[in-house]
């Protein structure tokens, strides 16, 4: 098991007190799995999978990744989680500007000490990247951002994938294109892979779902 | 982890290099400004210390002859022998090829403490010094004695500049002064039981150590200067701040994005804080550099200024003396830390999920610009208490402080207001639009134009200041200066003589006689004059009670300077003990500038009465016909040429002085200047880039980029143009506390404040168009923005 979460709880403050987001939510993913997290705006999609990627604190409930509680890590722990674990994919892409795209793709896996270059001179070649490595992120349309973006994710080789939106910003075209990409390069890689989407049609490409509501899972 | 972050963090730097460069010229200048002052300073500090070290200036109580300039050796032998510790000086002038030097000769023997250079710790060079002759001389004058002297000289950087230190009986050959001496040190640790000074040597009189006048007024030319490197400094560091927090804001995605992959912030946070610390490090060693240059082209005047103003000498040449590289490389690393600690606290504070959309790059929205607004209105409160009640030199300087930032911090709010009036008076929508961008331009610029305030306030207080010295020293010297002729001799026993001479041939004879006394416990100058047209036609008062001159002459009445005045508390009508048992009332109080020591005035026969051993060896002398007077003195009568000079010479070099000072203020002003307009470039510079989302619907409405980049220099003038119009004002109270506050404070004499209109009118057009120019780049930039670059605001594909 990859992922398990266990009756996780999170609330934030409130002009009239503290406004609860989830209300105990609980969920496993098996390495491999790919799951689409679904649910109104507002439902807490993105806090959970902020809380998955200890980027944020729980109030209550225990979450694992990797078999390593998440919950009771300092904040360099969470950093190191990150680094070696777990990858994040944004909507807005959240590249380095300044850096090349050969260079944003390989930072995070030199972060983590795991830079392989023919692993993401692969990645690079499958995402159709391979003309725009000495480019930088702002001469790149929206699509070949995110591709950016997930090659990034994967060059460092996470167990698992956290994603959310990655083409919430993109036309239909490109979006389904790309997650196509994604999803059969995540597959290649064995992570588990946990996106939040509002499309049910993205959603129903995953091989699992679940819809959140009002901070529970229905 | 650290290598990859750190290429991450610089690589921000590589695609903004105007915006490294910006910090780094920043950062630069303001170090070279304070290092420049600070090399300065600490020149002049190793030559005071020098002179202190070699030649026992100020650090021990002295014997000097009560009158004339000389002391018998008789004198010192029969205080040695009662037992009495004192080592005989004797100084001197050796005339050398191209002027001449400060010859000091001195018993080693008898010396106390370390006077003495450091090359004569070695024995061999002690025997020299005392059985062959050796002169220990600094560099600067090693070439001059050349072939002037059959002594062996030895070059020593620790001997005071321009001066020459060699045994007692050297000199005395040198100088042909057998048997004679200048001044005895007394050693501080005296056997028990001696017999009192005046009655084995009264004709000598004890000065005691430390010539405190004298320190206080160098004391406080350097804290002068200091304070003038501290605001260039300042200047730069609002460019450094202004670049550093654009720097950071627009790091605040790429800091999200770090942690959110796994770096740590504490990692985060250290290598920002070590990348800092190198970007210091390089650009303070250019500013030191450069610091270097510019004391090395100002030295010469600071070293004429505090040589014709306070008679102190200091090298005219630069040592790389590590007290101050290190100072320059230290305040360069603490004002970059300073400049960034804000920008580092908000990344430390940050949460990892804020939103990364990089804010508007402000110092002061309406409430931040309310709330600098009211703690410049604490500042100026607490500025007025100082005012009211304080006292000293520190508080006085507090209260320069408290005006000058207050007035900075007050800037935003008092630009915001005038843009708001001018947006309400504003009729086309292109004019509400123009004035409703330059509020918004108002705090990403405000950081600039505290810098131009406070830079344009600086040269129009210093000016000012140093321009009514000017004034009113010129004024001085034509009421003090009005003999035509000076006749100062060494000879006392040719005093009669000369005087009668100088009777016969000219209608009026000013005959100075001197001794040096204290009044109430202020170490006083007591002055015998000759009361007659010359007084009273061109001595002016500070203050007086009437006939105040009749009153001295008929030796009723004493007048007094003004430093004596304020130090002992005595004023117009107030009574003085100028001699034992003789009081008498002051009759009035007159300027004396430039002088460290407080002066008393009483007529001839008074003094004469009090001081009958007492004879002048000064003489101003009124004559229609100076050069004439002049040749029948030399070829007449018989006196060297070098005992006279002319009115018009002494004039002249006491103007020559306050040349050199300007230079120095002058070239300061001129680089604050400088510095304040490149930091408006930087700042519209950098804010160009921001300003785009701004100026592209602007663009897209109708306004061509032409029309833009003109409106863009116009908006850089008129906030210019305020700042300038409010640093004007602000320059004159500055002037107001340097003379009436800081001034009192460190010289004990208040000098009246003139205004220079044309002087602010053209200073405020040189600040004009050191905007303009700053501004005018970015403008032209902005008008061949290509409309590929502004439409991509429009874009939401990025």
């Amino acid at each position: 098991m990859v992922l398990s979460v266990q009756n996780v709880k999170k609330s934030f403050p409130g002009a009239e007190g503290p406004v609860p987001v989830l209300r105990g939510v609980s969920l496993v993913l098996e390495r491999g799995e790919t799951l689409a997290l679904t649910g109104e705006s507002g439902s807490g999609k993105s806090t959970l999978l902020h809380l998955i990627g200890g980027l944020d604190r729980v109030d209550e409930g225990s979450i694992t990744v990797g078999g390593r509680e998440v919950t009771t890590m300092s904040d360099t722990e969470r950093a190191d989680l990150r680094r070696s674990d777990v990858g994040v994919i944004f909507q807005q892409f959240n590249l380095i500007p300044s850096l090349s795209v050969q260079a944003n793709i390989a930072f995070q896996a030199r972060l983590a000490g795991s830079y392989d270059e023919n692993h993401a001179k692969q990645l690079s070649e499958a995402l159709g990247l391979s003309d725009h490595l000495v480019k930088y992120p702002e001469a790149l349309s929206g699509g070949q951002q995110q591709r950016v973006a997930i090659a990034r994710t994967l060059t460092a080789r996470p167990k698992l994938v956290l994603a959310d939106e990655p083409t919430g910003n993109l036309d239909e075209a490109t979006a389904s294109e790309v997650l196509g990409q994604m999803l059969g390069l995540v597959r290649e890689t064995g992570a588990a892979l946990l996106m939040v989407t509002h499309s049910q049609s993205v959603a129903r490409r995953m091989e699992r779902h679940v819809h959140l509501s009002q901070g529970h899972v229905v | 982890m650290i290598w990859t972050t750190l290429a991450a963090l610089m690589s921000h730097w590589r695609c903004n290099r105007l915006q490294f460069f910006a910090m780094v010229a920043g950062l630069a200048l303001a170090t070279a400004l304070w290092s420049g002052v600070q090399a300065i300073n600490a020149e002049a500090r190793a030559s005071y210390d020098a002179a202190a070290a070699t030649l026992g200036e100020g650090q021990f109580d002295q014997l000097l002859p009560r009158s004339g300039d000389k002391i018998d050796q008789s004198t010192y032998i029969a205080l040695r022998r009662a037992g009495w510790q004192v080592s005989p000086v004797l100084e001197g002038r050796l005339r050398t090829d191209d002027g001449s030097v400060r010859l000091v000769g001195l018993d080693p023997l008898t010396t106390p403490g370390n006077i003495a250079p450091v090359g004569m710790q070695d024995d061999t060079t002690l025997d020299d010094f005392l059985t062959r002759g050796v002169i220990f001389v600094p560099p600067d004058v090693a070439n001059a004695l050349e072939g002037r002297v059959t002594q062996r000289v030895i070059t020593d950087p620790s001997i005071a500049p321009g001066a020459a230190l060699t045994d007692i009986g050297v000199a005395q050959s040198l100088l042909d002064a057998e048997r004679r001496l200048s001044r005895l040190i007394i050693a501080p640790n005296q056997p028990m039981g001696l017999p009192a000074l005046d009655q084995i040597a009264p004709g000598l009189v004890r000065q005691p150590a430390q010539d405190a006048g004298a320190d206080r007024l160098t004391d406080s030319f350097h804290l002068n200067l200091t304070a003038f490197g501290l605001l260039s400094f300042a200047v730069g560091i609002f460019i450094v701040h202004g670049t550093i927090s654009l720097a950071f804001e627009q790091r605040r995605s790429m800091v999200r994005t770090l942690r959110a992959l796994g770096v740590p912030l504490k990692v985060l946070i250290l290598l920002m804080i070590s990348e800092l610390v190198v970007f210091a490090l390089v650009a303070g060693g250019i500013g030191v550099a450069l610091g270097y240059v510019i004391a090395a082209v100002l030295l010469p005047n600071v070293a004429a200024t505090l040589q014709g103003l306070y008679g102190a000498s200091v090298a005219g040449t630069l040592q790389l003396r590590p007290e101050w590289w290190l100072s320059g490389l230290a305040i360069a690393v603490l004002g970059t830390g300073f400049a960034a600690s804000g920008a580092l606290w908000k990344i430390a504070q940050m949460p990892l999920l804020a939103s990364a959309r990089p804010r508007a790059w402000s110092v002061a929205s309406g409430a931040t610009a309310r709330r600098l607004g009211a703690l410049a209105a604490v500042l100026f409160a607490t500025g007025a208490g100082i005012a009211i009640w304080g006292q000293g030199l520190t508080l006085a300087f507090a209260l320069l402080a408290c005006l000058l930032i207050g007035a900075a911090l007050a800037l935003p709010l008092l630009l915001r207001g005038a843009v708001n009036l001018a947006d309400r008076k504003a009729r086309s929508a292109m004019w509400q639009w123009f004035w409703a961008d330059t509020r918004q331009q108002v705090p990403g610029m405000s950081l600039a134009l505290m810098a131009l305030l406070l830079a344009t306030a600086a040269n129009v207080g210093v000016s000012t200041m140093v321009s009514s010295f000017r004034v009113t020293f010129v004024d001085f010297l034509d009421q003090r200066l009005a003999p035509e002729l000076f006749i100062r001799i060494e000879d006392a026993d040719q005093s009669p003589d000369l005087e009668r001479f100088l009777v016969s041939e000219a209608p009026e004879v000013l005959p100075l006689l001197s001794v040096d006394t204290e009044i109430a416990d202020i170490p006083t100058e007591l002055f015998g004059v000759r009361v007659g047209p010359t007084y009273r036609e061109n001595w002016l008062f500070l203050d007086d009670s009437g006939n105040a001159w009749e009153r001295v002459a008929e030796g009723r009445a004493v007048v007094v300077s003004e430093q004596l005045a304020r130090r002992a508390g005595l004023w117009t009508g107030d009574s003085a003990t100028v001699a034992p048992e003789l009081t008498l009332p002051i009759a009035g109080i007159v300027a004396d500038y430039g002088n460290p020591f407080g002066q008393a005035i009483m007529s001839e026969a008074m003094f004469r009465r009090l001081h009958p051993d007492v004879v002048p060896l000064s003489f101003g002398v009124r004559t229609e016909d100076p050069a004439e007077l002049r040749r029948k003195l030399t070829e007449d009568y018989g006196l060297s040429d070098t005992a006279i000079t002319d009115q018009a010479r002494i004039k002249a070099f006491s103007l020559s002085v306050f040349e050199r000072t300007f230079t120095v203020t002058g070239a300061l002003n001129v680089l604050t200047l400088a510095v304040a307009a490149f930091a408006i470039l930087m700042s519209l510079l950098t804010l160009a880039s921001i300003r785009l989302p701004q100026l592209a619907p602007a663009w897209a409405l109708g306004l061509t980029r032409r029309r833009l980049g003109q409106l863009e220099l116009l908006r850089a003038v008129v906030l210019a143009m305020l700042t300038t119009v409010l640093a004007v004002p602000l320059g004159m109270m500055l002037a107001w506390v340097l003379l009436s506050y800081v001034n009192v404070e460190a010289f004990g004499w208040k000098l009246p404040l003139y205004v220079f209109p044309g002087h602010y009118a053209r200073l405020m057009l040189f600040a004009l168009l050191a905007a303009a120019l700053a501004a005018l780049w970015p403008a032209l930039r902005l008008a061949r923005t290509p409309p590929s670059d502004l439409l991509k605001v429009f874009a939401n594909d990025r």
